[in-house]
Formats: C-alpha cells, structure tokens, sequence
C-alpha cells in the first residue's frame, strides 16, 4: 500500500536515552534503511543528569512515524520514545550569517532588516561581521533571501530543538524505569488511552 | 534492634568474604568465570591473533568449557544458532577480529531475524590501534549494529562482569536476540581485581516484556467466544516462551483450528487433530485459502511475514485480529490488529484460556479437512507415494518420518528441500524443527546441525540439505571428524539450484539461468573427512539406507538422488493473496 503524499507532514520525534557511544548510528540506521531522510537531528542533555535527548526530525505519515518510534524504543539504550507534530512542540532552531563589515556600516537599511528580523550580531570584525537568527525555519530562510542581495558570504543553521508542550518532564518516568517492576503506564498504549496527555498516552 | 544488628554483621561478613574472595584476574579469565556462572558447556569458535589471550585463558578451563573447532566463523555462528535452537540455551561463540569478525555477519542477521539468543565474543585489536588500520582491525561493532539485538566494545578488563551479565540477559530475554561483545586484546590481557560475577536481572532502559493490560484479555476473549470461524496462526513465539503446554490448552479448550509458520512447528505434535499445517508460500491448502474466510484469527508468536501473508492488502481483511506478541514494534507492524495482546505468551495465553469457553468447531475443522483431502488427491499423495522412475524428496521424509517416528531433531537448509521437510516431516517434540526462517541462509544446515547435536545430545539429529546448500558450508565435516559429533546428513541432490529453477520454470519461461549446478562425489568428501556415507538412486535401496544411516554408530553421510524437475506446491504466488494459493 503506497502511502500518500498527502498523509506526510513534519514530525518532531523525541528519544531519551542512556548515553552510549554507538547509540546514534544504532537510531540513524532504522531510518536509513527505510530510505527515509532525516531533517534534522539534535543530541543534547535532558533535564535528567545522565539521560539523553535526541530531536529527530522527519517527513512522513503519521503510521510510518508510529512504527519507527517503535522500532527506536525497542533499542536497549532508548528509555522512551514520543512523536509530536509541530502543533504539538515548541520549538526553534538558530542559524548564523556572515555579511562584510563593509555592506553593513554603508548601508542602513541592513540594519534595519536584521532589526526587523530579530537578528544579533555575534561577532564584528573589520572584514565581515556575524548574525545570529532564531526562530522557525521560515524565519531563519527569510533572511537568507533578504540578505542575499548584500553578498551573504556564509550561512549555517542548527538542528531544531523542541519542547513539547503536554510533558510533564521525565524524572517520575525515569523514577518507574528504575524500578524492577514498573508501574503500567511505562507501556505506551495508543488504543486504552487515545487522546490523553502525552505521559499517560 | 538485636535482629537488625545480626543482619548487619551477616551483611558485614558478607563483605569481607567478598574481599577475601576477590582475586587478581586478567580479563580473559573474568570473561570465562562470567561463561560458567552463566552455565555455558559449549563454546564454538576459531582462535586467530586478536583473541589469542582468551585461548590461552581457555586451556585451563577445557575442563569446564567445552570448546568446538570450527572450520569457518560462519559454521561456528550457524553452530552456535542450532545449539540454542536445540537446546533453548544462549549460543556461546567466539571469532576474532577482521575477517572472523565478519565471517559471523551471515549467523548474525539470521540469528536477529529468527531471533535465536546468541553471545559472540569477537576479538579486536590493542585499543590504542583503534582506529589506524591496524592488522585485523575492522569497525565490527558498526558493521553489527543493524543485526544484533545489542552490542558492545570492551576496551578495559574491569567492564567485562557487568558487561557480560549484561550480554546474557539481553541476549535470552524478551525477544531474543544475538549479542556482539569486542574485546581489545589489551582489555583480555589487563589484571584487575575481580570481585566476583553476578547475573543481571534488570536494565532501567530496558523492557523485556510489556506489561499484561487485562482489559485486552477480557476483550481478546469476547472476540474469540463470539466468533464462529475462529482460526489460530502461530509462531516460534510459543517455543521461545517455552509455552507449549499453555498453548495447547488454549487450542484444546478453544476447539479452534491451528495453523503454524515454520519456526512454530512442532510447538504442538504433527498429528494433534487440531493441528491443520503449515501457513505461508509452499504451506497447506487449507490454512491459506480459510485465512482469508475466518472471522477472527488468533495471531501467536508470529510476526506475519511476506512469506506467510502474500499480497498484504488482500491479507484476511473479513477478519477481527488478535495479535498476542512480546515485541510491541510488531504489533501492527504488517497486519492491523483489532485487539492487540502486548506481552510474554507464557502469561497472556493461559489468562485467554481461562476466558474462553470451552467449544468445538467441528463443521470449521472439516472445512479444513476437506481442504486437505483436496490437497492430498492432487499434490501429497504422489509426492509422498511417487509413481515416477524416480525419486521424490517428499517420500525420503516419509520413509524418515516412520523410522524415526517424529522424534528427531530435523535440521533443514534452504530451498526446496526446506519446504518439503517443513511440510511432511513429522514432529513429536517442541524444538525439533532447526531451520533458517527468515534469512533464509543456505549453508546454514550442516553447522547448524552439528550445533543442534550438542545442544540435545540424547536426539537424534537429522540434517536435510541440499547439493547446493551442503557445498556452501561443507568444511564443516571437519568438525565433525574432529568432534565425532553424530549427524546424520541427507542430501536431496537433484542436481539443479532447484527452488531458482522452479521460479525460473514457472515465472521466467524456463530460461534456467545458472541454476545447472555440478557436485563433487559427496560420499568421496566425507570418506577423505572420515565419515560414513552412501549415495543412492533406486527407491529399492531408501528404506534400508535411511535405516543404515539412523543405526550407524557416528555420523553418517546419505545422498539421494532425487528428480531433477520436481516443484513444490502448493504454491502461493509473489504478488497473490493467500487465497490464490496454487496446486499445481
């Protein structure tokens, strides 16, 4: 059965783990070899000392995100995996340009641009100065565009970060991992509990 | 108060003792410490540079452990799969680094998608050499992770307890799995303190097994005592949940029709009347086409593969599904299930039990047998009682099935030989069908064989290969000579690469593309390897051979002669649903 064009759309999948060498290309593997591209991916710490937080970002439709959640959280290391739509996270990503020095201090209008777009400089040297931009991807690709036209010598954007709304934070979840016996709700059950909060999902 | 104080002193000597007991180890030594407290008794492996300081620990412990010299990584792993399969035990194997490492890439990927519990130990060279291209080196904990369930690089002595504990519990837990632990030459050499190796029981990341929701129970059972053509496929699941008596008594009590795949057989014996046969591309008739007419299947320790569904959007869409598996990525994973029964089979079948009613569905159960007289009118019976000159791999298994009576343990290859000892052979006992399901690896049989032997050294072990397949692991008669392990080998030699040939025949207009295979004499290779054997062509001489080769005392080596263009059927089309199964 082809999954439609249609039925795809961003999704923001979030993984805890242990932190082990070796973990990330065990959780890149289930996506390449579905040959499915991976948007942006972030490695960071989590609120937990010890635990790990991966972003993932992909296109797809909501049942092949469901299996390959699945399949993440069956890794020994993954403690447990959620998938959000961009409705359902907050999230930003940040991204730095590089303009001459020159183009800037000559033309106001640039600065009022990189004003208007919530853009700071991060550095400002003599030859070339650097903004920082943080917002949507459709912020930060705006002023690509606006400034393209004054010779933008680099640009670079980071892997998205994303808070999800509906959490309560991992540290109870964490509390019921350690434990021989977990309590029931460590199982994800999309069928008894549709539609509730993310943490008794 | 006075009780806690003696506790403390208990806990205090306790203490010291551990003190007193730890003692300077090197790694290799912890390592195998961590084997015998794991209750390992057979290791299969082949020593080289990088694992050397692990062989020279191993020859003081040869009395503990008992080590099989392979002729190849890949015989050692295959051996290490039919050994756990055999026995239900973890398969121990050890390889070195480079080339064995990668020669264990083959056992590996089978062991992960048959999910065979497996720890392989492989070498690697100095950790200051990671990295540089060293003699031997190569990135295996990379080149494994897509096919084992866990792995790991042991890089210092002192991780190897709690890294080994680690390796069994993942690797027999759950859903079983391979396990793939490297160990720098430098970590098998360090000295450190060993304190002591114990058993782990629990990793916070980890969830063996979900957690039983009564709720699905209740509403598995409402379906199934609703339902009034309840069918049950099942799996190897139920062996690995070593749950084949809550399992009978489930289909017992039910009254439904049951079904298996071929890791499943012989979860409940050949001839139990409710068993109707085999599921999937060359399975019976009857549980094909009435998968797609029952009301609600019963879905056991199965993960419905390609070869047992056909064409997916036509797969038993009429009907409720209750899926009852470990795994929760498998739930809905190829088949939507309506009631889907996360957890360990072993509890979830006997609470169903108790829920359903006790019921007999004898006109479905004769839906199923007249399905199986069809198929024994025009497919079985001249398979099974041939009239041709000559002979037919189906009627080897018959005359094999009546002298050993179901009771051996069958070890089968891939192709068609696989699908005609899968179908007929007859199988008393859980764990007496070794084969390679899901990879599908020829070369697996003859190693797997040896292993399966070890495993269960009070059956007999029946190895059915073909010519193709025998010649891809066949150093592994070396083994046996060394071993004198006893196996009894048939070969099905019908002089072609047959199960290609077939496609070939049926869907590419005959253009027998390299599948004209020659073989050596193969009862002149076992002779060189010391082995018994014989080759026959005349079904005049089957009988009598097959009771040669079962009363000769050490292994024994039977080519039979068999039709070259013989096809398996039925057969369930690529591309078509189970209902368009074929009988000829």
């Amino acid at each position: 059965m082809e999954i439609q064009e249609t039925d795809k759309q961003e999704f923001n999948i979030t993984v805890y783990t242990e932190n082990q060498i070796g973990l990330l290309n065990r959780i890149a593997i289930i996506f390449t070899r579905r040959k499915i591209n991976i948007d942006s991916l972030n490695t960071s710490p989590s609120e937990i000392d010890s635990i790990h937080r991966f972003n993932i970002v992909i296109t797809e439709s909501e049942e092949v995100v469901r299996k390959l959640t699945r399949q993440i959280e069956k890794q020994v290391e993954v403690l447990k995996v959620y998938y959000h739509t961009n409705a359902d996270v907050v999230w930003q990503e940040m991204a730095l340009y590089k303009v001459s020095t020159d183009v800037i201090a000559e033309k106001v209008s640039v600065e009022r641009l990189l004003r208007e777009n919530g853009a700071r400089a991060v550095t400002i040297r003599k030859d070339y100065t650097v903004f920082e931009a943080t917002g949507h991807r459709e912020e930060t690709d705006n002023l690509i565009k606006i400034l393209q036209p004054y010779g933008l010598i680099e640009f670079v954007r980071s892997a998205r970060v994303a808070i999800i709304k509906d959490s309560e934070g991992f540290n109870s979840k964490l509390r019921e991992f350690e434990r021989l016996e977990p309590g029931e709700e460590v199982i994800e059950n999309e069928y008894l509990n549709k539609g509730q909060k993310v943490f008794t999902m | 108060m006075e009780t806690q104080t003696i506790t403390q002193e208990i806990s205090d000597a306790k203490a010291e003792t551990a003190k007193a007991q730890a003692v300077e180890l090197t790694g290799s030594e912890a390592l195998l410490e961590a084997l015998i407290v794991e209750g390992v008794d057979t290791i299969f492996g082949y020593p080289g540079g990088a694992i050397m300081p692990i062989y020279d620990a191993l020859y003081d412990y040869s009395e503990k452990l008992n080590h099989i010299l392979v002729r190849h990584e890949q015989g050692g792993i295959h051996a290490g799969q039919g050994y756990a399969r055999s026995s239900g035990k973890v398969g121990v194997v050890f390889a070195t680094s480079g080339p064995g490492a990668t020669n264990l890439v083959t056992g590996l990927a089978d062991a992960q998608i048959d999910s065979t519990p497996l720890v392989c130990i492989t070498g690697q060279v100095f950790a200051h050499l990671l990295g540089t291209d060293a003699f031997q080196e190569t990135d295996v904990i990379n080149i494994t992770t897509p096919i084992t369930k866990w792995n790991y690089q042991v890089t210092d002595a002192t991780e190897i307890p709690e890294v080994l504990a680690k390796a069994f519990y993942i690797a027999r837990s759950g859903r079983p799995g391979p396990v793939l632990i490297d160990i720098t030459k430098n970590a098998q050499i360090q000295k450190f303190n060993y304190e002591g190796y114990t058993p782990c029981n629990h990793i916070r990341s980890y969830r063996p097994k979900p957690i039983v929701r009564p709720q699905y129970i209740q509403q598995a059972a409402e379906l199934i005592n609703s339902a009034q053509k309840p069918f049950i496929l099942w799996g190897q699941g139920v062996i690995l949940g070593e749950a084949e008596k809550e399992f009978k008594a489930f289909v017992e009590k039910s009254g439904i029709p049951a079904a298996w795949t071929i890791l499943g057989a012989g979860a409940i014996p050949t001839d139990h009347p409710q068993n109707v046969g085999m599921l999937g591309m060359h399975g019976n008739y009857g549980p094909n086409v009435l998968t797609n007419e029952c009301d609600v299947l019963i879905a056991i320790g199965m993960r419905f593969d390609d070869r047992v569904t056909g064409r997916l959007d036509k797969y038993a869409k009429q009907a409720k599904v209750i899926h009852l598996d470990i795994d929760p990525a498998e739930i809905d994973k190829n088949v939507k299930s309506t009631v889907p029964v996360w957890g360990d089979c072993k509890e979830t079948i006997p609470m169903l039990t108790q829920l359903v009613e006790k019921r007999e569905h004898t006109e479905w159960l004769n839906t199923f047998h007249e399905y199986t007289r069809q198929e024994t009118e025009q497919v079985i019976h001249n398979e099974l009682n041939p009239t041709t000159e000559e002979m037919t791999m189906g009627e080897v298994i018959k005359h094999l099935n009546e002298l050993t009576n179901g009771d051996a343990v069958i070890v089968t290859d891939v192709g068609q030989h696989q699908m005609v000892a899968c179908r007929y052979a007859k199988f008393n006992n859980t764990r007496s069908n070794v084969t390679s399901g899901g990879l599908g690896t020829m070369g697996f049989a003859l190693p797997a064989a040896i292993g399966a032997k070890f495993g269960a050294q009070q059956r007999d072990v029946v190895a059915i290969i073909g010519d193709g397949g025998f010649q891809m692991t066949l150093q592994e008669l070396g083994t046996i000579m060394q071993t004198g392990v006893n196996v009894k080998i048939v070969i099905l030699n019908n002089r072609f690469l047959g199960m290609v040939r077939q496609w070939q025949e049926l869907f590419n207009q005959r253009r027998y593309s390299f599948v004209d295979i020659q073989s050596p004499d193969f009862v002149t290779v076992a002779k060189g390897y010391g082995i018994a054997g014989k080759s026959i062509s005349d079904r005049s001489e089957l009988e009598s051979s097959l009771k040669e080769m079962l009363a000769h005392d050490g292994s024994f080596l039977l080519e039979v002669f068999v039709t070259k263009e013989n096809n398996v059927f039925p057969m369930v089309p690529q591309g078509c649903s189970v209902a368009e199964i074929r009988l000829k």
